[in-house]
């Protein structure tokens, strides 16, 4: 699993995509947060970071995804699958070791947003005037958030030879599980079933650990869906068998 | 035995791509693997590495079956896939080394297979550059390097040398032979002559099924029940009296004035022909000997069957 995850990740800095994915994340959180003025903090009167975790998710769901897209779906392009998987490793040793090197860089996109927290901080009147505790619980939340994210990309490359289908069916399946399962329970045909369907999506545990309450509950969704669909990728590596 | 593989069937649907394959190689022997495109060789390769599992039959490597302890063989089995998958952004050494940590290989013992390896190879030259700026002959080096970087027993290549120019061939073939006193190693190709320079045994199969499995002088001598000679003259001659000669069986006149002479068991009947052509007063061209070689095997086996089955059909 670490060889695995030390190529995938020196793939990531040697051929750039490290630098592009948190160059374009900082950019984009940096002009949602500090200059459009319809998002801006500036703009808005109130200490707050709300702005970074409310866009961040629609980020990530096509950063992710491009990030993740190449992972399964160029070795079997190339036929570098073949050369892997006839190699003394475990097949949770592959998914795993492509899963942890995703998954820190994302991570690494997520640290200088420190400095965003340091500036409202002196920003405040008075300093510190912040709610700290729910920043906290919504950097958990941002992470896990990521962290499925990356499990469905990971999946949606096993699914498919083609990059460019790796990434939409990447994106649309990031898509609905973020929000799909909260809108759609804005149905009006649920009845008492709208609150089971939309504690299934991404969002309603997302909102609830930006509250900066961390809800075993919560965790433990967040932690069945990635194995969820970690599961799922070793099938499909699996199915090559059958 | 270090390669055993016991009845051997994978079927994709309707389709037997390997029907019945049964086949054992002992330590120190190079078995070559022959047949015509599509004829399951590949997939008989990527069973017995553990890439694909077989629908049913058995294979042992070093007495562990496969479907048993994937794991131990693969760690036993060094493998190139056919066209030689590789990652062509990665330099030399750091394929070698990926590939070496993956065998579990660290530290001082994996640098000096790295610089074993590349010295086996012929990589000297190369071994700074990334691997997408090599020639194919190279890249194949560094595929055969890679394969060969934990010092395996079985040693498994698919087509090592196709899309190679001639002395590239030749050079690799040195390679495996250098390699081969203390491995098993199993090689399948379509050339011929690779298996008549390289092999102790050979196995030619041809639709899934296996039409020939010996050792390569038995394969040759069992071809060389009847000479052929094929001779040229100047003038028409009598068929009828030249195959009234001692020794020589027919005589079939393939173009205007040649004609392939069948001699009786081992015989060499030229002179007869020689004498026979100046008694008759024509000039004789030319002549030769027809070389029975693994080509005219693989034809025989692998048309004669289809030519059979069509008949049925």
């Amino acid at each position: 699993m670490i060889q695995i995850f030390r190529k995938e990740f020196a793939g990531f800095l040697d051929s750039l995509i490290a630098y592009i994915v948190i160059g374009i994340f900082l950019t984009v959180t940096g002009l949602l947060i500090w200059v459009f003025p319809e998002t801006s903090v500036l703009a808005y009167g109130y200490a707050g970071m709300e702005t970074l975790f409310n866009f961040a998710p629609y980020v990530f769901m096509f950063l992710i995804p491009a990030i993740t897209m190449r992972m399964f779906a160029e070795e079997r392009k190339t036929g570098t699958m073949e050369l892997l998987l006839t190699k003394p490793i475990t097949d949770w040793g592959l998914i795993l070791g492509k899963y942890s090197a995703g998954l820190l860089l994302v991570a690494f996109t997520l640290i200088p947003t420190g400095i965003y927290y340091y500036s409202i901080y002196q920003l405040g009147n008075p300093p510190g005037n912040l709610d700290s505790a729910g920043i906290a619980g919504s950097y958990i939340g941002l992470f896990m958030l990521a962290a499925v994210f990356t499990a469905i990309g990971l999946f949606s490359s096993s699914l498919s030879e083609n990059q460019i289908v790796a990434f939409i069916i990447g994106v649309f399946a990031c898509f609905i599980t973020f929000t799909g399962f909260s809108s759609l329970a804005g149905l009006d045909i649920w009845g008492d079933a709208a609150l089971t369907l939309e504690k299934l999506g991404i969002l309603y545990h997302y909102n609830a650990l930006s509250k900066g309450l961390l809800d075993s509950r919560d965790l433990l969704y967040f932690v069945s869906s990635t194995a969820f669909f970690l599961l799922f990728t070793r099938l499909t590596l699996k199915s090559r068998t059958w | 035995m270090s390669v055993q593989v016991h009845e051997l069937v994978k079927t994709y649907g309707q389709q037997h791509a390997v029907d019945h394959v049964s086949f054992e190689v002992p330590k120190g022997e190079i078995l070559g693997f022959l047949g015509p495109n599509g004829a399951g060789k590949s997939t008989t390769m990527k069973i017995i590495t553990g890439y694909l599992s077989a629908s049913s039959g058995e294979v042992l490597v070093n007495d562990i079956p496969v479907s048993q302890d994937s794991l131990a063989v693969r760690r036993m089995i060094g493998y190139l896939p056919e066209h030689n998958p590789l990652y062509l952004e990665m330099y030399v050494r750091e394929y070698l080394a990926f590939a070496g940590r993956l065998y579990g290989l660290k530290g001082k013992k994996l640098r000096q297979q790295v610089e074993a390896m590349i010295e086996l190879c012929g990589l000297q030259r190369e071994q700074h550059k990334k691997i997408g700026a090599l020639s194919k002959g190279y890249r194949q080096r560094v595929g055969l390097a890679q394969a060969l970087i934990h010092d395996p027993s079985v040693l498994i290549l698919d087509e090592p040398t196709t899309g190679l120019d001639p002395n590239q061939i030749v050079e690799i073939r040195q390679v495996i032979r250098s390699i081969s006193e203390e491995k098993t190693v199993i090689f399948s190709t379509h050339i011929m002559q690779e298996v008549q320079a390289l092999c102790d045994r050979a196995l030619i199969i041809n639709r899934g099924k296996m039409v020939a499995y010996d050792t390569v002088e038995s394969l040759l001598s069992a071809q060389d029940e009847q000479q052929v000679i094929h001779a040229e003259f100047s003038a028409p001659i009598d068929n009828a009296l030249l195959s009234a000669l001692p020794g020589i069986v027919r005589v079939e006149e393939k173009a205007p004035l040649r004609y392939a002479i069948h001699c009786e068991g081992q015989q060499d009947c030229r002179a007869e022909v020689f004498h026979f052509a100046v008694s008759q007063q024509v000039a004789l061209l030319g002549m030769q000997q027809e070389q029975s070689s693994l080509e005219n095997i693989f034809q025989q086996l692998t048309t004669g069957q289809k030519q059979r089955e069509g008949e049925q059909a």
